[in-house]
């Protein structure tokens, strides 16, 4: 808990810091976050260099495990076809190609304000990086409510890459082929299915 | 990732303590930047009350959806395997 506070923490400083651009815009934010991104990926593929045992449980690993990328899609799909009730201004495509998102905001907006406009496209994009800020926020009291692979499912298409670390620590080192087989699977779901639902 | 994978091969007589608490600072380096980000971009600023309402009901219908069923599937596996680990 407090792990998350502290991060909550951060993220609210970084939204001030940036109303009030405190930080000059010559540093180029968005290639220090890269950087930053880029070294975090190298530590975590570090651990899993580092950890000799990683293959065999790689091998160990039950073969349900592999059913997770399903259960995300399945699962992300059915709760957005209900919230479809809810906003009944908006189709049921227009949910399910944003549920389709999967936490992949830049690709899914992207994608959605070319065929559906920058309406829905900004949606898109809201809605999956709130997806991503659950999944950063919430992954250890998930763990504890319902089980280690619940955060790595609402991770969606990130658990490869950005929400990979804090899933890393959330869910123990065990479940980390897991999640970036998880990762790897949703990622490529993301386009097909998202162009999918636009085009129907 | 891969550049990390081999240089924690090539080291891994070694133990590394320190590895986790540098992935912490990372990750709230990470997103304070995300944070700074979301706050000097105005368009999603002025947006976040007219449209965040939808995208809230949506990510946290899929976020729910999806939680269900990697529970489920996460009790499959608790009940054939019997151990606490996986």
């Amino acid at each position: 808990m407090r792990g998350s506070l502290i991060i909550v923490g951060f993220f609210v400083i970084g939204i001030v810091v940036g109303i009030f651009h405190l930080i000059p815009q010559g540093l180029m934010m968005s290639n220090v976050s890269y950087i930053t991104l880029c070294a975090l990926i190298f530590l975590v593929g570090f651990m899993i260099g580092n950890d000799a045992d990683i293959l065999n449980k790689f091998r160990k690993l039950n073969r349900r495990y592999m059913l997770l990328p399903l259960m995300t899609i399945v699962g992300t799909l059915a709760g957005c076809a209900i919230t479809t009730l809810l906003l009944p201004h908006r189709s049921l495509t227009d949910c399910l190609a944003v549920g389709s998102g999967m936490g992949y905001y830049s690709l899914s907006s992207v994608l959605i304000t070319q065929y559906r406009g920058a309406d829905l496209g900004t949606v898109a994009l809201l809605a999956n990086i709130v997806r991503e800020v659950i999944t950063l926020l919430g992954a250890p009291l998930m763990v504890q409510w319902f089980g280690k692979l619940a955060p790595i499912s609402v991770g969606g298409a990130t658990t490869m890459d950005t929400t990979l670390p804090i899933l890393t620590n959330a869910c123990g080192k065990d479940l980390v082929i897991v999640s970036i087989f998880h990762g790897f699977v949703v990622d490529f779901s993301v386009p097909f299915l998202v162009t999918l639902f636009c085009s129907i | 990732m891969a550049a990390g994978i081999v240089a924690g091969w090539l080291l891994r007589r070694h133990q590394f303590k320190w590895i986790n608490a540098l992935l912490m600072v990372l990750v709230w380096a990470l997103l304070f930047f995300l944070g700074v980000e979301v706050g000097e971009n105005d368009n999603v600023l002025n947006s976040l009350n007219k449209l965040g309402l939808e995208a809230l009901l949506l990510s946290i219908a899929g976020t729910a959806g999806s939680i269900a069923l990697a529970w489920a599937l996460w009790k499959s596996i608790k009940r054939k395997e019997g151990g606490p680990n996986p």
